[in-house]
């Protein structure tokens, strides 16, 4: 061995202490309060536990079997999923049209923009509250419907299981499609204009010029949106739990809703403590996919492909 | 990179939700109100200093008692002091450590004492199965013997709420019965001369008031525990009191009692009785329909009246127009027309409470402190010769229907464990929302008895 190479030998091994010791307190936050609790709660999960006594009751799967039986956490799954659904398919679609309007110069855009977002600014827990008081009956919304001669579209908006989520889907639109849009009007800013204007140049209409050009370069915007959305959606808890605690009927319960009931309210800690775990796969599953398939490309060269 | 930041931020955010389920695991609420009535009880005079001085004790160790209690608001957070200081001033080597916390931060706090071993010596309870759950924790003294000398200065149908296995834990020292509060003038205006005193009478005047054009009753369905009581009261009425304790020891519900409890709940249902908006309220809803004159009743505990204030738009809820009556019987039940639906506060005892404690405890249940909390209105006192120093007219009779009650039923999602609590709130509201029938509702709270 060269004195040179004994040299890069050394070199190394001290960067790899260095790495490992600037490491270290990151790393140690994340075993004691991500990984630690992650296997707490899977080893709860197999007891029978209220919290208070010592964990004596084991009974293997059964909190599992549970809740993907009568337990309602395929009900609460349901629920989280038809959000994610609508949130794709209106929320999305709806924000980005807003994104490409607001994108035009015309005088007082910035209000717009403005106006648009500030709902996000709002916490969950006041957005619920608000429109709790809103959606009451014979309330704000009832009586404006009434007086412009809709009175017949009047539901029980918070109180009809059947139409609950939908109301609930609205809420969660309200307050974050001013995100949204202002996510993808950043990423319509980072478009060139002069790749519209060649392809108007050379012959294509502005649709097709929207269609072709600016939608695939607003691809990354677009895909990381739409994670976040669906994660959200998928760990929907504040607003409902302040709006209408899962109620009626359980026909608004989400996933987090139906295990904090189980921990909190029913102090059924390890059946809780199951539908944590749940929960916590169904997200991990879905975030995994997502950025392996959907944001392959977006992350290429910033994530460990294990060879792949 | 930014979306590997948020996924992170996911697992870490789940993870730590998930912790916080299974480990930390705060004790659940007993979600019924008697806190609200120490919290939002009509504030009369400040506390009053008249308490008789303590028996003189001598001077012994030094010793160091713990009393956590939730009883934030005055008078009766002072109240509470005055009584300590009038205890430690005659005991010089007692000293009284009060820890005042607010209701959701006492359960996260007491739950993590217990598991943790260090529990305090005083500390608030409702008795009933999250009380049976500490005892079965360890964490509790069994407190039979030491206050048998003055067991019979309680109110025996509270004091047993706070017995579990033949055991006593703890001592009652406030305890209401839920009844029925009524609108007086909606009850003259719909025709209805007198308060009904049977299920069928009551059934035809929710008739009359409708066609009055007011909501007959107030019910919360979000909340859901307000319809459970009234449902209680027909399993009450129906089974009778010891065919209800035994529905709860063998966490059997499928019974005649229960299924014929439902039914009556469905013919209430068809004379659509409950107020607009019913399906979502919470209790504070509830409350104001009553106290703005919305709805002509509701079922509810002693503390209605202060509520119905609290929320009622002009602040100052019905007056004098505000009345009760019991449950009504029903025809061809098993249950006396007198038995209650009740509960109320109390102090638990921890494992380690020294005699002090004890002594500290009957002092606090004597006649002169419990006529204090009466007369401040911080509760109705379960000491026996406290009944003369409630003056409100109303109180009287809630007071005189819980000295009637020769069974008194604790609200039945805080005498059964919380699960199966959850359980009953969830089964019976389904049934006032019309979404269940009485056999399924039974079978349900069956089934969640067995899994959780």
């Amino acid at each position: 061995m060269t004195a040179l190479s004994r040299a890069r030998t050394g070199n190394r091994r001290s960067k790899t202490l260095a790495i490992a010791l600037f490491l270290a307190p990151a790393l140690a936050l994340y075993v004691v309060f991500v990984l630690f609790p992650i296997a707490q709660a899977a080893h709860f999960s197999l007891y029978k536990w209220n919290g208070l006594t010592p964990l004596t009751e084991f009974i293997g799967l059964k909190n599992y079997q549970v809740a993907l039986g009568s337990g309602g956490f395929v009900n609460a799954f349901g629920n989280n999923l038809l959000i994610v659904v609508l949130s794709l398919a209106i929320q999305i679609p709806f924000s980005l049209a807003l994104a490409v309007m607001l994108n035009r110069r015309f005088p007082g855009r910035w209000v717009f923009r403005l106006l648009f977002f500030l709902p996000y600014v709002l916490s969950e827990a006041v957005t619920g509250i608000v429109f709790r008081l809103l959606l009451q009956p014979g309330a704000f919304v009832d009586s404006a419907l009434t007086s412009v001669g809709l009175g017949s579209l009047v539901q029980d908006w918070l109180g009809d299981p059947a139409i609950v989520m939908l109301t609930l889907f609205v809420i969660v639109s309200w307050k974050y499609f001013g995100f949204h849009m202002i996510l993808m009007l950043a990423g319509l800013q980072g478009i060139p204009k002069e790749l519209e204007e060649a392809a108007l140049i050379d012959g294509a209409d502005r649709r097709g010029a929207f269609r072709y050009v600016t939608l695939p370069l607003l691809g990354p915007t677009i895909r990381v949106s739409v994670f976040l959305s669906v994660i959200g959606a998928l760990q929907l808890f504040d607003m409902v739990w302040v709006t209408t605690n899962g109620g009626p009927l359980n026909a608004s319960t989400t996933m987090a809703i139906a295990m904090f009931k189980a921990g909190f309210k029913s102090q059924a800690m390890g059946y809780g403590s199951a539908l944590a775990v749940l929960l916590f796969l169904v997200s991990l599953v879905v975030a995994l996919a997502y950025q392996r398939f959907v944001l392959r490309r977006d992350t290429d060269g910033a994530l460990t492909t294990f060879g792949g | 990179m930014s979306t590997r930041w948020r996924l992170a931020g996911a697992v870490a955010m789940i993870s730590i939700v998930a912790a916080a389920c299974g480990g930390s695991s705060a004790t659940n609420a007993p979600t019924t109100a008697p806190t609200t009535a120490a919290s939002t009880a009509a504030s009369e005079a400040p506390a009053g200093s008249g308490s008789e001085a303590p028996s003189q004790a001598g001077g012994g160790a030094p010793v160091t008692v713990d009393w956590w209690h939730i009883t934030t608001a005055d008078p009766g957070k002072s109240d509470f002091q005055a009584i300590a200081d009038a205890y430690t001033a005659a005991h010089p080597n007692v000293k009284i450590n009060i820890t005042v916390l607010e209701n959701e931060a006492f359960k996260t706090k007491l739950a993590t004492s217990i598991q943790a071993g260090d529990v305090p010596d005083l500390f608030q309870s409702w008795g009933g199965g999250a009380m049976a759950a500490q005892a079965d924790a360890g964490a509790l003294k069994d407190i039979t013997s030491d206050i048998s000398s003055w067991a019979s200065t309680i109110n025996p149908g509270a004091l047993s709420i706070y017995q579990y296995n033949g055991k006593q834990y703890g001592v009652p020292w406030d305890m209401g019965m839920i009844g029925f509060w009524y609108n007086k003038d909606a009850f003259s205006k719909a025709g209805i001369s007198a308060p009904p005193t049977t299920w069928a009478d009551f059934l035809s005047d929710v008739s009359k008031l409708k066609a009055s054009g007011i909501a007959p009753l107030a019910i919360a369905g979000q909340d859901k525990w307000p319809s459970m009581h009234l449902w209680t009261y027909l399993l009450l009425r129906i089974g009778g009191g010891d065919n209800l304790s035994q529905m709860i020891q063998s966490k059997n519900w499928n019974t005649d009692a229960c299924t014929k409890a439902g039914d009556q709940v469905l013919a209430l249902n068809k004379l659509d009785p409950y107020q607009p908006g019913y399906k979502s309220a919470v209790y504070n809803d509830e409350a104001a329909a009553v106290g703005n004159g919305k709805a002509a009743m509701e079922l509810m505990g002693q503390w209605a009246p202060s509520v119905q204030m609290d929320q009622s738009a002009d602040k100052k809820g019905l007056g004098d127009k505000l009345g009760w009556f019991p449950f009504p019987s029903v025809e061809g039940g098993a249950g006396a027309p007198t038995d209650g639906v009740g509960g109320g506060n109390g102090i638990a005892v921890g494992k380690d409470a020294p005699p002090e404690a004890l002594d500290f405890l009957k002092f606090f249940n004597s006649v002169d402190n419990g006529n204090k909390l009466n007369t401040d209105n911080v509760g109705l006192s379960t000491t026996v010769g406290t009944e003369s120093s409630v003056k409100d007219p109303n109180l009287q009779a809630v007071l005189a229907g819980r000295g009637a009650a020769k069974f008194m039923q604790l609200y039945l999602d805080q005498a059964t464990s919380p699960a199966m609590g959850q359980a009953i709130n969830d089964a019976t509201v389904a049934l006032f929302l019309g979404a269940s029938d009485p056999a399924k509702a039974c079978q349900a709270i069956t089934d969640a008895a067995a899994t959780q």
